[in-house]
């Protein structure tokens, strides 16, 4: 099912028809066709430089994002459901965050009970192999464990395995038996025949691919180190039409164009770009975190394909499912809200909405914010309980964490300056401590 | 402003009734009654679906704009020889502004509703049955191996129905040479 509220199908058509025009302008002030096919010469070279597309320098100043999360955040703050009452006063219909539509979250309790693995007396992964404790208390059975899970096969044990923590050896393995990934020739094949896409045709896109990774990754000290596989998995992933598929069962639609001077005819009508998904600032940041697991180039992008078809689709697309980001960004405010009203009282009135900060950080699934131990620790759980909704608890379980000094600042810069730095923050004490420590 | 409680009153097509179908529309409870002969020559009005949810939760949009469906033996008496059909419509949340229930169509027997794809006794939605208790004895045998039976005939059907057609190509006739994006 696509989506069943009205009001917010509307409101993803038309968000998607601006970065249509945002496209099409770019297209038009620059003179770049949206695709064109490469010249013999041209395809050679790419070839030849395929493993390291990192050292080309194109110019991309003219280019920009499509649109970074705080339009989309602009974009989610003004969501309304028609037949609800907006009042214009406070009243306890409206929500004291941004987020004005009213749509069911789960409260602690109930995050207690879905996420009864993390609790205080089970062991974790992130917790429980820290160096102060012994590794025959948890971690060796731990592994052991996984070790049986893996020599099994078994995908459903596995999903129920990782919400522990997966041992770092373990984990690329494991996080393939879940996503169902074998990487058999054919699929090796199938990548190929993406990479010859790649070095047959030019589309626009890939410039705002260049540009978001030059932007984004290669500027960061974990991951730019991977800026060459970056390119080889997303140019690829930008031709892949089976992706198209997750349209099915995502609000979204995916853009079209009709062949040059067929408008409008059906049979000349083709989805641009090939996968339907138009990659806006810090997407290549979805694909980072996974070059740590996976250096066989068709494997990592299928890894990085059933991520983004699973997951990753609904942090950027308005819909009411629980994991989207609109329920997500839901939850964290209410769960900031209910647990440490004072501290949300005190943003909102020095002008620092919570999810302001904070929504950055559920667009990318924390990549790029968080040490790359800690942000596979977090996706571990992701995989784990097939749910975004972690994300919104660590949100939340962050601000509580700083919470203290939050209280001191009298901006919404001097806010943004305490959470500036997530890199020496340990993820799953904080979710323990937020859903099963906390006075409540 | 919301609350009250509409009521909506129609004639069925024919007497007798399957299965009615609907889009509810921020609807939190309904309740059907329908008219039927009684004592000869009088007609008395009897609840056959008493305050069954749309919405669990009535302040949030969990079930607001779905579509429902149900079938007569969902109900708790006789729908054969109806003469009319009343649906009350309860909302207790204040935030919604309107409520009501769309698309309503109701379907005499022998008639198909709009799920053609599967077959009926598929698409039969079982009543709420009470969780078997399992102090006193096992579950039976029969049940359960029927349960599973019909799950995996559900899985076989919808394995069966992949649709091998990819949904759109790359390009057409070997050229991907576009225009701009369209916006409709």
């Amino acid at each position: 099912m696509k989506e069943p509220l009205a009001y917010m199908r509307k409101a993803q058509g038309s968000w998607e028809k601006r970065i249509l025009k945002s496209l099409n302008s770019m297209c038009t002030e620059l003179s770049i066709p949206l695709a064109q096919k490469r010249p013999v010469s041209e395809q050679k070279e790419l070839l030849n430089k395929w493993n390291e597309m990192g050292t080309d320098e194109p110019d991309l100043s003219l280019f920009r994002p499509v649109y970074a999360p705080k339009d989309f955040l602009e974009v989610l703050m003004n969501l309304r459901n028609p037949n609800y009452e907006n009042g214009e006063h406070p009243s306890f219909r409206n929500h004291l965050g941004l987020i004005q539509v009213p749509l069911k979250v789960k409260d602690i309790p109930e995050l207690k009970e879905d996420f009864s693995e993390l609790g205080l007396n089970i062991g974790q992964l992130g917790i429980d192999d820290s160096a102060q404790v012994p590794p025959e208390f948890f971690e060796n059975e731990h592994v052991r464990v996984g070790q049986k899970v893996l020599a099994e096969q078994d995908s459903a044990a596995a999903q129920q395995y990782v919400r522990q923590g997966c041992p770092t050896a373990l984990r690329a393995d494991l996080w393939a038996l879940i996503l169902n990934i074998s990487n058999q020739p054919e699929d090796i094949l199938y990548y190929e025949q993406l990479k010859s896409n790649v070095i047959q045709h030019d589309l626009l896109v890939d410039s705002l691919i260049y540009k978001d990774v030059k932007l984004t990754a290669s500027n960061d000290d974990y991951y730019f180190v991977f800026e060459d596989y970056l390119y080889q998995v997303l140019l690829c992933f930008s031709r892949d039409t089976a992706v198209l598929e997750h349209f099915t069962y995502s609000s979204a639609t995916p853009p079209r164009s009709y062949i040059r001077g067929k408008l409008g005819m059906e049979e000349y009508a083709v989805f641009y770009p090939p996968n339907g998904v138009i990659p806006f600032h810090g997407f290549s940041m979805y694909v980072a975190p996974l070059c740590f697991l996976y250096h066989e180039p068709s494997k990592l992008y299928q890894i990085f394909r059933e991520m983004y078809v699973r997951f990753f689709f609904r942090l950027h697309s308005i819909s009411s499912h629980p994991s989207g980001i609109v329920s997500l960004c839901l939850l964290f405010e209410t769960l900031l809200q209910t647990h440490l009203p004072q501290l949300f009282y005190h943003l909102r009135e020095i002008g620092a909405q919570p999810l302001r900060i904070s929504f950055k950080w559920m667009v990318r699934a924390f990549s790029g914010y968080l040490a790359t131990d800690q942000l596979l620790l977090l996706w571990d759980r992701i995989l784990g309980y097939n749910s975004l909704e972690v994300l919104a608890v660590l949100a939340a379980a962050v601000f509580a964490f700083r919470a203290v000094n939050l209280m001191e600042v009298t901006s919404l810069a001097a806010a943004e300056a305490v959470l500036a730095d997530l890199s020496t923050l340990k993820v799953m004490p904080l979710l323990q401590i937020f859903l099963f420590a906390t006075v409540t | 402003m919301g609350g009250g409680m509409p009521v909506l009153g129609l004639r069925p097509p024919v007497p007798q009734v399957h299965e009615i179908v609907f889009r509810n529309f921020y609807t939190a409870f309904l309740s059907v009654r329908v008219q039927r002969p009684g004592p000869p020559g009088s007609r008395r009005w009897v609840t056959c679906l008493r305050d069954y949810c749309l919405m669990p939760c009535p302040h949030t949009e969990e079930g607001s704009q779905d579509y429902f469906s149900l079938r007569r033996h969902q109900m708790l008496c006789d729908v054969d020889q109806v003469t009319a059909v009343r649906f009350i419509l309860r909302q207790p949340s204040p935030v919604w502004l309107h409520f009501t229930i769309e698309e309503l169509q109701i379907f005499p027997p022998g008639q198909k509703s709009p799920q053609k794809d599967f077959p009926s006794w598929l698409s039969q939605l079982t009543p709420p049955e009470q969780p078997a208790s399992l102090h006193r004895e096992l579950p039976d045998p029969e049940k359960v191996s029927t349960e599973v039976q019909q799950m995996w005939v559900l899985t076989e059907v919808i394995r069966a129905r992949q649709a091998a057609a990819r949904i759109g190509r790359f390009d057409v006739d070997g050229c991907y040479d576009i225009n701009l994006l369209s916006y409709t």
